[in-house]
């Protein structure tokens, strides 16, 4: 693998950063989400 | 016709059958995303382009998922309008963030091709303001989404809004046969790119794709459980 991205390396390394970023977050929030409605279901079942 | 379909529309069997398969999706996700971009970082830099032939890699998938997702809200919304089924109006509704944060990321990706390559950060192009007009539709339709109180009118409204919105997608794909155009023809299918670079792109493709359907299955299931609460609250 070559990491050389000479001489459009600030571009380049900014799109990919950006990306896994807001990926990241995305999947992050939506697991998030997941788990607090099923912690509030299993909470509401058990009343 | 859709009989299979509406089978497994039903709320209780899609969690069932979903829970099943995420776990296979979010590894056949890591998977191919990883081999994408080992393949895309070990090809040799584009004789013209160089390496930032790599923001194609971001670039490309995210516009496709884009499209995507406004085709899975235009085909569940038809099903809402249609067969006035509760997880049409789910799926459509879930769809849209998701699609809304893939036009950014095509659009961001964009630019950062754009600066280099055309020599500025945003042109006035037809694809690029098609695509921009893709964005502010999505954001128009969660807007409204939760403009709305009453859910039934909200998936009506939203469904005829998504309708309506589809003429974009033509628009979008066509837009650099149409009009004089900075951005690249469709390069794709008609296999004007080196295998070198083929390869990761469609991996690349096939890995975004699978990314939406595991994020886009969660947030349905979600969806299914908050209204189980508000029901049981309301209950209560």
């Amino acid at each position: 693998m070559n990491f050389d991205m000479s001489p459009y390396g600030i571009f380049i390394w900014s799109t990919y950063g950006l990306t896994v970023l807001a990926l990241a977050a995305l999947t992050f929030w939506t697991i998030a989400r997941w788990r607090a409605v099923k912690a509030k279901l299993a909470a509401l079942e058990k009343i | 016709m859709f009989d299979w379909l509406f089978r497994y529309a039903n709320p209780a069997r899609f969690m069932g059958l979903s829970g099943k398969l995420l776990l296979w999706l979010a590894a056949a996700t890591v998977l191919t995303l990883g081999c994408g971009l080992y393949l895309g970082f070990s090809a040799p830099p584009d004789y013209q382009q160089g390496r930032t032939v790599l923001i194609m890699l971001i670039h490309v998938p995210a516009a496709i998922v884009m499209e995507l997702a406004y085709g899975a809200m235009v085909v569940a919304s038809l099903f809402s309008l249609v067969n006035r089924h509760i997880l049409a109006d789910v799926a459509a509704r879930t769809a849209a963030p998701l699609g809304a944060i893939f036009t950014l990321l095509a659009l961001a990706a964009g630019s950062f091709w754009g600066r280099p390559m055309w020599g500025a950060w945003w042109v006035w192009d037809p694809r690029t303001t098609s695509t921009l007009v893709q964005f502010f539709l999505y954001l128009g339709y969660i807007a409204l989404w939760n403009a709305i109180e009453d859910e039934t009118r909200a998936a009506r409204i939203c469904a005829v809004l998504a309708l309506v919105g589809a003429v974009n997608i033509p628009i979008i794909k066509f837009s650099v046969e149409w009009w004089a155009s900075l951005h690249q023809g469709e390069s794709l299918v008609s296999g004007k790119i080196a295998p070198v670079f083929l390869w990761p792109l469609l991996l690349m493709i096939l890995g975004f794709t699978l990314l939406f359907v595991c994020l886009w299955l969660v947030r349905i299931r979600t969806l299914i459980l908050e209204r189980r609460v508000r029901s049981l609250m309301g209950a209560a």
